[in-house]
């Protein structure tokens, strides 16, 4: 036998076993409910609620990422400050922290009790409870996820093209607009992917802040939840998950091709 | 008739400060030529609009684009200079046309054509759809042209425009680049570490050295009276001009404007700037008929001798104005001084020609 066989073998091993146990858990999923028993379970109002909840809010919490990170994560790339690298690392703090914390700090800041919370409730708003506090634990967990990405790829633009833009007649939203966004638009539509993937499976946080009110702040993740407690609800908590892999799934999928896009762009073209 | 650029600047950079002062007239080219890291960039760019020195004013005709007293700072955006970077700066995204046309000011339909004539005058509007990424050295060198000229500049500043080719596309470009600074009404600025590329593009030159010009002039002033052994050495490159005949077989003839004949292992016919570094040329007394291999021998006088250390840069007057070097020792030994005549004289394969047509 090859000297070293035995390594290869158990590597082989350690590939098999690690596939299979991500792999199994996935297929399970499916295997349990069979097709018609899934859409069944999906017709239930309580899952399609949830499931129309989680897209409008998810939708909205990345509308709000998109429209503020943008221009926040281009300023932050592009401009050298005192204390610019503790402020990046203030904006990726809500990756790392657990989101049931995320939740509490919410309820700290925004809830009744909070800092802010007459503030906001004396200005007519209501989060608790509400759809609009679902968001704000959205965009809370996800916008980070948007940010990193989103400055990086504007950091590795070359500064050599905003300046060449100045010089042609474009003023900084132009040169923005026409030059820096088409350059970081891989990067940021992957960051947005990523954010899309953590805001769709978002639950502690919400659970906290929010609560789980069945069509008005339960997403799908809760309704998940919501299901499994209850007798005989495992079959629609199944179904539920089915949708969320494969909604995940596709996301996996377009950030892994959009950066396929991304690595093919140096090779000259016919 | 536009305005005339005037620029003062001063500023610390990496390890010494920028401190520059110059006027550049319309239709002027002036050639910032010194060794890399000298601070000819971060003047261009200054001028641009593109950098704030600690103090300076800059400004065009009566138009003040910067003065840091009066508070004064243009945007870049509203100077409108072309500036052609090092490498070129096309927008990866665009194709040709829409880089080209990037900077054009006319109605939306009007664009693309304004972008195409653009590049047939630089012979590649077939490239139009195409984008930067595919295209050669030498293509995009004539894209980021075109796209500066398209948006009509008041100013025309180019760094190191041909310091990305190789050397067969560099001769082309270079003529193509005299050709396009000579019909151009507005100040320009080229940076090059190149002397020979100066000489053949700028009618004006400073050297520049840590910041600060040590010295500037006509090309053939600075480099027959160089003022200390850093310009001495850096402006290596006569230049003189004259009309080439080509023969097959045979070594290529250049009779040179105001008089005197040259031969050249280059080929070329037509008006061509000849090269030749003064310590290539060796002074002679006149009249004397060497049987060695030296093949070009030029009659002339001394118009200057200055000695930098042990050497001497002779400046002859052929009538085209020449540099030769030779040591302090000879050049007390030969009696040179200005008015003597002399017969300059160098090898035909240290002759290099540039084709002007």
């Amino acid at each position: 036998m090859r000297r070293g066989s035995w390594f290869a073998a158990l590597a082989t091993l350690a590939a098999v076993v690690a596939l299979a146990f991500l792999v199994v858990p996935v297929i399970a999923v499916f295997a349990n409910v069979g097709p018609w028993r899934l859409l069944d379970a999906l017709d239930e109002e309580s899952a399609r609620e949830a499931l129309w909840l989680s897209l409008r809010t998810t939708l909205l919490a990345l509308a709000i990422v998109i429209g503020v990170g943008t221009p926040a994560a281009y300023l932050l790339a592009s401009r050298e400050f005192r204390g610019r690298a503790l402020v990046l690392t203030a904006i990726e703090l809500p990756l790392v922290m657990p989101p049931a914390v995320a939740g509490i700090a919410l309820l700290a800041a925004f809830g009744p009790r909070g800092i802010f919370g007459p503030a906001i409730s004396g200005a007519g708003i209501e989060l608790v409870f509400q759809t609009a506090g679902v968001v704000v634990a959205l965009v809370f967990v996800s916008a980070p996820f948007f940010l990193r990405q989103a400055i990086a790829s504007f950091a590795a633009i070359d500064g050599r093209l905003l300046e060449a833009a100045r010089t042609l007649g474009a003023g900084p939203f132009r040169a923005f607009a026409t030059v820096a966004l088409p350059s970081a638009r891989t990067g940021l539509a992957s960051g947005l992917a990523l954010a899309w993937g953590r805001a769709l499976g978002e639950f502690g946080a919400t659970l906290l802040f929010a609560g789980s009110l069945q069509g008005v702040t339960q997403t799908a993740p809760l309704a998940i939840f919501a299901d499994f407690s209850r007798p005989a609800g495992f079959v629609s908590a199944l179904a539920l998950s089915a949708v969320l892999i494969l909604v995940s799934a596709a996301l996996l999928l377009g950030v892994k091709l959009l950066g396929g896009e991304r690595a093919l762009e140096g090779a000259p073209r016919p | 008739m536009s305005p005339a650029l005037e620029a003062h600047a001063s500023t610390p950079l990496r390890g010494f400060s920028l401190e520059v002062g110059l006027t550049v007239r319309p239709g002027e080219t002036l050639a910032l030529v010194g060794p890399s890291g000298a601070g000819k960039t971060s003047l261009l760019r200054v001028v641009a609009g593109l950098m704030a020195p600690r103090s300076g004013r800059v400004a065009l005709g009566e138009e003040t684009w910067l003065d840091t007293e009066r508070s004064i700072d243009l945007p870049a955006e509203r100077r409108r200079c072309g500036l052609v970077f090092q490498e070129y700066a096309l927008f990866p995204r665009m194709s040709v046309w829409r880089n080209v046309a990037y900077g054009v000011d006319r109605p939306h339909g009007q664009r693309r054509a304004a972008a195409v004539e653009m590049l047939e005058r630089f012979d590649v509007s077939g490239l139009a759809d195409s984008r930067p990424v595919s295209l050669s050295g030498g293509e995009r060198q004539r894209v980021a042209l075109a796209r500066a000229l398209a948006a009509q500049p008041r100013v025309l500043l180019l760094d190191e425009p041909l310091a990305a080719l190789d050397a067969a596309t560099r001769r082309g470009a270079l003529r193509e680049l005299r050709s396009v600074l000579g019909e151009l009404g507005v100040p320009a600025i080229l940076v090059t570490h190149s002397f020979e590329e100066a000489a053949l593009l700028a009618e004006r030159l400073a050297i520049v050295d840590r910041g600060a010009i040590v010295q500037a002039g006509s090309p053939a002033e600075v480099s027959a009276r160089p003022r200390s052994p850093f310009v001495a050495d850096f402006a290596g490159a006569v230049v003189l001009r004259g009309e080439a005949t080509s023969e097959p077989g045979e070594l290529t003839l250049v009779r040179l404007e105001g008089g005197g004949e040259v031969r050249s292992v280059d080929s070329a016919s037509g008006p061509v700037a000849v090269s030749v570094f003064p310590w290539e040329i060796l002074l002679e007394p006149p009249g004397g008929s060497p049987r060695d291999s030296v093949l070009n021998r030029v009659d002339g006088e001394v118009a200057s001798v200055t000695t930098i250390g042990n050497r001497a840069r002779i400046g002859v007057s052929v009538p085209q104005p020449l540099s030769t070097e030779v040591t302090a020792h000879s050049a007390a030994a030969m009696g040179l001084r200005p008015g003597k005549r002399v017969t300059a004289a160098w090898k035909a394969s240290a002759t290099r020609l540039i084709p002007l047509g």
